[in-house]
Formats: structure tokens, C-alpha cells, sequence
């Protein structure tokens, strides 16, 4: 590849654009909690996703207990067991993942890496937060409802979610419906918000093409989610109505303990198919965001420039596309139409190839790069080497002769978490590393880091590895014991006490990482405005955290792409997309790019 | 899913076919456009609310699409029974053109500045959007009247559905154009006033296509 030296241009003056008037809030209350800054909200979606992602962290620990030592705890009940499995799905899938990636890293980000003051329209993305919290609070809250919270799976399939037997099938269940539908409404106000930004908010000289690709990843993310969420919403209400009024939308005729329902003529299948027209685009705006993130950390660390940035936005555009036409692969054992199932079968193979085509990308930008091994990266790799794994099992999956026999088994368990859990998480927890100093001004702890990252990448392992023979073995998923199964040896159970043991673990080091938070926010090193020597315009600001409207006095102008690393003859190992061609200024390059340092 | 399916990925050819068109002919490693050059690819020659509202009919057309679609997949079981729609439907129809027609009226008085014709315009489009809105209620009592009622025929609980969903999306329109009206009768910056008609016509225009839609599946769609 060749890099071309650029020209002297002459001074630009920055061009007097229509400044969006900011609203200056003069209370404490108004600038922390009633914030309309894009940051606050940010941290305010964080907080609040990490939270709740705690409580079903819990959840989590007490499904491994009971399946690693069952009939020992008198408190984990079949039924309690089948509640914690649908919140804890629930909650990690929207309520912690969705919420973080979009609400959370796509409000500090998007703003900051375009080079905006703020949201376009920062009122809205004040309600969507406190929307969302709303709904996050109403789930809770179906902990505390008589007959407790809904057990019915995390995919709600009717007609079991809303019949008697299954726990909370009075309260719960409605309470997660409206939860989902208000979690809906608040994503669309916030929605709105990220992709109007990106596309009329951007700077001056930040072109499509010069965008990180974080940014085209939550872009794109948030567009799958706008148009896959409807599908959620309208089965949440029909189903409420089914619940409350009595309709038939999804309640086929049914008898129950010896007694005719009213219901007649309803179809699940309906309700399964709205689902995943849903639930699939889901997987990808959960991924999208952690493939740009991904590209970015990979790319700042390997200080080389991203291989293939024109493929991976293109990659990037055509799993968008493409993740609306795989759902079905997920109801293979609905007893569809074998055609039906060859032509999902099909699609999802073809998605295959835009994501491998992101992965060959990762790995050769770390080809001859100037790897540093920062804490960031380390997660980075590992969410790589995590991605491939979740992805091979994809492929066996995928396919209707081979899902068939596995489906109801642990196999599915590890395949997804190991692909859509593990994965972004590890993103997550690499973008707080590398962020975090942006917006609190210090250095998270580099040993609790360390500690924190090898004890949960290798932990994950040691939870989701010997998970897929027990899927091999015929071993159920969703069971609360397995009881005396022939099929199942005694080895399979002393596996379940390894996994319990490798999941409390990984569980107990989330403390460190929590600690650290905390600690370094106090205790931290001061990290100076662009500690990882970053070229994106979060890292130019005047100030450390950005202050409200981010840049200062004047919005930065954008000369390049955000990928100048090691450029030859440079005279620093990156260029900051505001630094004009031709200067030579260092590091120290002003949020303008135009004040010398 | 046909539905849905045809009118998404419509919608994502638009999108991706818009984005891959603005990124295909760059080089973004070896760029060196002035940035002068780069203005005619900021963004589109919208304000943000423009876009934010163009953006919002995406995600409403998703979800009528997607009802449209649960309603076809829901008629083929055996319960089916067609349901007579009342007549007073077509009225309504004539009552959302007329408003659609009033909005399009005051745009055109927008923006030529005529405020008093703007003033009347608005006025003329929400009380006809309130008829069509009575109207409909008026509907689901004639259905009632007639004996439908009964939330076990799916054919009448969909009706009520889609007409509801609809009819909520009017009255979030009407909330605009209440400010709008507002605004205009107070005699405010005229370009304020503008621009909020401006939204409101484009979003009555997609709601009465969305009508029309629903209404042509509601008449033909029959087992």
C-alpha cells in the first residue's frame, strides 16, 4: 500500500456552522440526573445496564449451583430455577448487552467520534434513558409480584408463557411484556437520536468513509434494531391482549387440568415467527457493536492501520442486510417445511461469510503489527479467539440435520454463549478499559486489569468448552436436575460440578473489576487527554473528561481517515484525524486541530 | 412473513444501497480532498428533525408491516371467519384524504407565508383528523352493534388492532400539530411554524397511505 504525502494545504477557517444552541442546565440535579448531555446519559445507561447485568450475573450463579450440586439447595425450586434461567436470558440479552452497546457506548461515543457537540436531539435521549430505566425497574419489580417472575424461557413462547403451571403465569409474565414494550419505546427515542447523528451531525470533513468503525458499527446496529424491534413490540402486545382480553392471536384451543379453555384457533407458530424476525437481527445488534469496537482496539494497539476498512464497513453493511433473512433457523424444530429449512440453512451460511470476512481482517491487521499488549487488546484477542469458536459451532447448527438432534441440548447453551455472550462481553469489558480514562481522566488499575481479564477469558473456557460434550452426550438444556438418566454417566455430572465451579469463579473476579472501577476513580493514574495515542476525535478534546458540547470554542475539522498509524515519515506513530496535512505537529495537537500545541 | 419481508428489505435496499453508493468510490487511506471537497458528503441536504421523522416512518412502516403480516399468517387457521367491515369505513377514508389534503394546503400557504391561510389550513386538518379518528370508534361500536364483539373472533380483534395502532400514531401526529396550531395562532417565528407544518404534512400523507394499506387488507384479504 502506498501512502500518499499530503499536500500543504492552505488554512481552513472553520466554517461557520449552525451551532446547535445547547441547553445549560444550572443545578446539580440537571446536569447529573435530568441531563440532556449525551455523556451523562451515557453513564447513566452504563450504570444502570451494569446493574441489573449484576442481578442476573446471580441468577446465573444460582443455575449453576443447582445444576452442579442438585437437591442441596432447598431454596432453588423448579420452578424458582425456570424464573432465574428466562430473567437472566432476558435481562443479559436486552436489558444489559443491547442497552450498553446502543444506550451506553453509543451515546459518549457516536457525539465525540463524529465531532458533535451533542445528540441532535438530546430531550429525546434524556426521556429514552429514564424510559428505559422505567422498564428496567417494572422486570424487577416481577420478582416481588405474587406467583413471582416469568418462567417461561427467555423467548416467551406461548401458549405455556401465559397458562397456569408455569410460574408467573399471572403477574410475571405481564409485567415482562410491558417491561419489553417500554424498553421499545424508550430504544426508539434513543434510536432516533444515534443515527440522525451520524448522519447529519458530523463534522466538517468527517465523511462516511472516515468514520471509526465504532461508529459504523452502533450505526448500523441501531438501524437493525429500529426495524427489528417492531416485531417484539407487536408480539408483546398480542400477547398481553391474549393474556388480559382473552383473544386468540397465539392461544391455539386448548384443555388445561381437564377443562376447555376459551382460546381457539390461535397459532405459537405466529408468535415464534414475529419472535425471531426479531430475535435474530438481536444477535447482530448485540455483535455489530462489538465488531467496530473490536476493529478499533485492534487497530490502536497493533498501531497499523485497519486491513481492509472499505470490506469491513461493507461487512459490516451486508450482515445488516442479511440478518433479516436467517431467523427462521432458530425454529427448525418447529416442524416447517424441509424446503423452508434449506433456504435458512442456506442464508445462514452465506453470513458466514461477511463475518469470517471480519475476523481474516482482525488478524491481519495484528500481522507485523507493533502489538502492545495493553489490557484492552488482551480482550480484544480474546473476544477474536471467542468469536471463532461461537462461529464454528454456528456452522453445525445452521444446518437442519445437525441442529435437529442438538437442539434441545446444552450444545445450544455453549454455541450461544460462547458467541453472543462471552464475545461481546469481552468487547465491553475492553472498551471500559480503554475508554474509561476518557471519561473519568484516570487509568484504570493495569494488575486487577490483567487479573481481571486472564481469570475470565480462561474461566469462560473452562464454563463453555466441556458444555458442548455434554450437548454431545444428550445432556438437556433448561432441566432443573437430570435425576437418574441412563443416558447420562456419572461423568457428566462431576463435568456439571466443574463448570459450576469455573462459572462461581469467573463470577467472584467480576468483584476485582468492579473494585477497580471504583478504585482507579479515585486512586487511578491521571491519564492525560489521549493515553493510548489514539487518532479518533475523542481523544483530541480540550478537555479530560470533555466537557459539556465536548470540543470547546470551535468544532474539530476532519483531514483523514481514522486509521493513520506507523504512517512512514510521520513523526509520531499516528496522525489525529484533525491534525491538518502537512503540519507536524505531535500528540499534543489542539481539539481544533488548528492551535498549535 | 412475505409482507414484512417485502417492505423491510425494501427498506434495508434503500439503506444499504444509499450507504454503499457514498462509500464505494473512496480510498479514505489515501485521501487528500480539501475539505472543501468533502461538504457535498457531509449530509443530507435535511435538517436532523426531517431525517429523525423519515426515520420514524421506517420504524412505523416495520411495525404495520409486520401486523399486516401477523394478520395473513393468523387467517389461514381454521377459525377464520371473514368479518363485514362496517361502511362507514369508506366515510373515514374520505374524512383522512380530506385531512391529508388540508395539510398538503397549509404546506403549500407555509410556504408561500401566508399565515392566516395557515392558520386556517392547520385547524381544518386536525378537526378532520379528529372525525376520522370518531369515526373509527364509531366503527367499532357499529361492530359491536352488529354482533362481532367477541374477543375470540381473531377477525375482529385484528380490526380493532390495526385500526387502534393507527389511530395512536394520529393522535402522536396530533400532538405535533396542536404545537403547531399553537404556535401559528400565537403568531410565532413563521419559520418555526413552517417547519412544524412541513413534518406534520408528510406525516399525515404516510398515515393515510398506511390507512389505505390497511383498509385494502382488511377488504380483500378474505378466506
Amino acid at each position: 500500500m502506498t501512502y500518499v504525502t499530503h499536500d500543504e494545504t492552505e488554512f481552513v477557517p472553520p466554517m461557520e456552522v449552525d451551532e446547535p444552541e445547547l441547553y445549560h442546565p444550572k443545578t446539580w440535579i440537571g446536569k447529573y440526573v435530568w441531563s440532556q448531555d449525551a455523556k451523562v446519559i451515557a453513564v447513566q445507561y452504563a450504570l444502570t445496564a451494569m446493574f441489573v447485568g449484576l442481578v442476573a450475573l446471580v441468577l446465573s450463579g444460582i443455575m449453576r449451583l443447582q445444576l452442579g450440586w442438585p437437591h442441596t439447595f432447598s431454596f432453588i425450586t423448579p420452578s424458582t430455577y425456570l424464573q432465574y434461567v428466562t430473567m437472566h436470558g432476558m435481562i443479559m440479552v436486552i436489558y444489559l448487552l443491547t442497552a450498553l452497546f446502543l444506550g451506553g457506548f453509543g451515546n459518549y461515543l457516536i457525539p465525540l467520534m463524529v465531532g458533535a457537540r451533542d445528540m441532535v436531539f438530546p430531550y429525546v435521549n434524556m426521556i429514552s434513558y429514564w424510559v428505559y430505566l422505567f422498564a428496567v425497574l417494572l422486570l424487577l419489580a416481577s420478582f416481588f409480584v405474587p406467583g413471582g417472575a416469568t418462567g417461561s424461557g427467555w423467548t416467551l413462547y406461548p401458549p405455556q408463557a401465559i397458562l397456569d403451571g408455569t410460574p408467573g403465569a399471572s403477574w410475571g409474565i405481564i409485567l415482562m411484556l410491558v417491561s419489553l414494550a417500554f424498553f421499545i419505546i424508550g430504544f426508539t427515542m434513543g434510536g432516533l437520536n444515534y443515527v440522525v447523528t451520524v448522519l447529519q451531525a458530523r463534522t466538517r470533513g468527517m465523511t462516511l468513509m472516515r468514520l471509526p468503525l465504532t461508529v459504523w458499527g452502533i450505526f448500523m446496529a441501531t438501524i437493525l434494531a429500529l426495524l427489528a424491534f417492531p416485531a417484539l413490540f407487536v408480539s408483546c402486545i398480542m400477547m398481553i391482549l391474549d393474556h388480559t382480553l382473552g383473544t386468540s392471536f397465539f392461544m391455539p384451543a386448548l384443555v388445561d387440568k381437564g377443562q376447555q379453555l376459551g382460546y381457539n384457533g390461535g397459532s405459537p407458530i405466529l408468535f415464534q415467527h414475529l419472535f425471531w424476525f426479531f430475535g435474530h437481527p438481536e444477535v447482530y445488534i448485540v455483535a455489530l457493536p462489538a465488531f467496530g469496537i473490536v476493529s478499533d482496539l485492534i487497530s490502536i494497539n497493533a498501531r497499523k492501520n485497519i486491513f481492509g476498512y472499505r470490506m469491513m464497513v461493507w461487512a459490516i453493511l451486508a450482515i445488516g442486510g442479511l440478518s433479516f433473512i436467517v431467523w427462521a433457523h432458530h425454529m427448525y424444530v418447529s416442524g416447517m417445511n424441509p424446503y423452508f429449512g434449506f433456504f435458512f440453512a442456506t442464508t445462514t451460511l452465506i453470513i458466514a461469510v461477511p463475518t469470517a470476512l471480519k475476523v481474516y481482517n482482525w488478524v491481519l491487521t495484528l500481522w507485523r503489527g507493533k502489538i502492545h499488549f495493553t489490557v484492552p487488546m488482551l480482550f480484544a484477542i480474546g473476544f477474536v479467539f471467542t468469536f471463532i469458536n461461537g462461529g464454528l459451532t454456528g456452522l453445525f447448527l445452521g444446518n437442519v440435520p445437525v441442529d435437529i438432534p442438538l437442539s434441545g441440548t446444552m450444545f445450544v447453551v455453549a454455541h450461544f454463549h460462547m458467541v453472543m455472550a462471552v464475545s461481546p462481553i469481552l468487547v465491553v469489558f475492553g472498551a471500559i478499559y480503554h475508554w474509561y480514562p476518557k471519561i473519568t481522566g484516570r487509568m484504570l488499575n493495569d494488575r486487577m486489569g490483567k487479573l481481571h481479564f486472564w481469570i475470565t477469558f480462561i474461566g469462560t473456557y473452562a464454563i463453555y468448552y466441556p458444555m458442548h460434550y455434554l450437548g454431545f452426550m444428550g445432556v438437556p438444556r433448561r432441566y432443573y436436575a437430570l435425576g437418574d438418566t441412563l443416558i447420562i454417566p456419572q461423568s457428566a455430572h462431576a463435568l456439571n460440578e466443574a463448570i459450576t465451579i469455573a462459572a462461581l469463579v469467573v463470577a467472584a473476579v467480576q468483584i476485582v473489576f468492579l473494585y477497580n472501577l471504583v478504585w482507579s476513580y479515585f486512586n487511578g493514574e491521571p491519564s492525560g487527554p489521549n493515553p493510548w495515542r489514539a487518532t479518533t476525535l475523542e481523544w483530541q478534546t480540550p478537555d479530560t473528561p470533555p466537557k459539556h458540547g465536548n470540543f470547546g470554542p470551535t468544532l474539530p475539522i476532519v483531514y483523514r481517515w481514522a486509521y493513520d498509524y506507523s504512517v512512514p515519515g510521520a513523526p509520531d506513530d499516528f496522525i489525529p484525524q484533525n491534525q491538518p496535512p502537512g503540519k507536524k505537529a505531535g500528540p499534543g495537537v489542539s481539539a481544533a486541530g488548528l492551535r498549535p500545541a | 412473513m412475505t409482507t414484512a419481508l417485502i417492505l423491510l428489505s425494501a427498506i434495508m435496499a434503500i439503506v444499504v444501497g444509499w450507504l454503499v453508493r457514498k462509500t464505494i468510490n473512496t480510498s479514505p487511506w489515501v485521501e487528500q480532498r480539501t475539505v472543501e471537497a468533502t461538504g457535498s458528503d457531509a449530509a443530507l441536504s435535511l435538517l436532523p428533525v426531517q431525517v429523525g421523522l423519515w426515520v420514524f416512518i421506517a420504524v412505523a412502516t416495520s411495525l404495520f408491516a409486520l401486523l399486516v403480516t401477523a394478520y395473513h399468517m393468523r387467517m389461514v387457521e381454521t377459525d377464520w371467519t371473514d368479518l363485514p367491515l362496517p361502511s362507514v369505513l369508506w366515510l373515514n377514508t374520505a374524512v383522512l384524504v380530506l385531512a391529508s389534503v388540508a395539510m398538503q394546503w397549509t404546506l403549500v400557504a407555509a410556504r408561500r407565508g401566508q399565515a392566516d391561510v395557515v392558520r386556517m389550513g392547520l385547524v381544518s386538518g386536525g378537526v378532520f383528523s379528529f372525525a376520522f379518528l370518531a369515526g373509527q370508534v364509531w366503527a367499532w361500536q357499529q361492530l359491536k352493534a352488529s354482533g362481532h364483539y367477541s374477543a375470540l373472533n381473531p377477525a375482529y380483534a385484528f380490526f380493532v388492532l390495526l385500526t387502534a395502532v393507527h389511530g395512536i400514531h394520529l393522535l402522536g401526529g396530533l400532538v405535533v400539530w396542536a404545537r403547531a396550531t399553537v404556535r401559528a395562532a400565537r403568531g410565532a417565528d413563521f419559520n418555526k411554524v413552517r417547519l412544524s407544518v412541513e413534518l406534520c404534512t408528510v406525516y399525515w400523507h404516510f398515515l393515510l397511505v398506511v390507512w389505505a394499506c390497511l383498509f385494502a387488507v382488511l377488504l380483500y384479504s378474505h378466506r
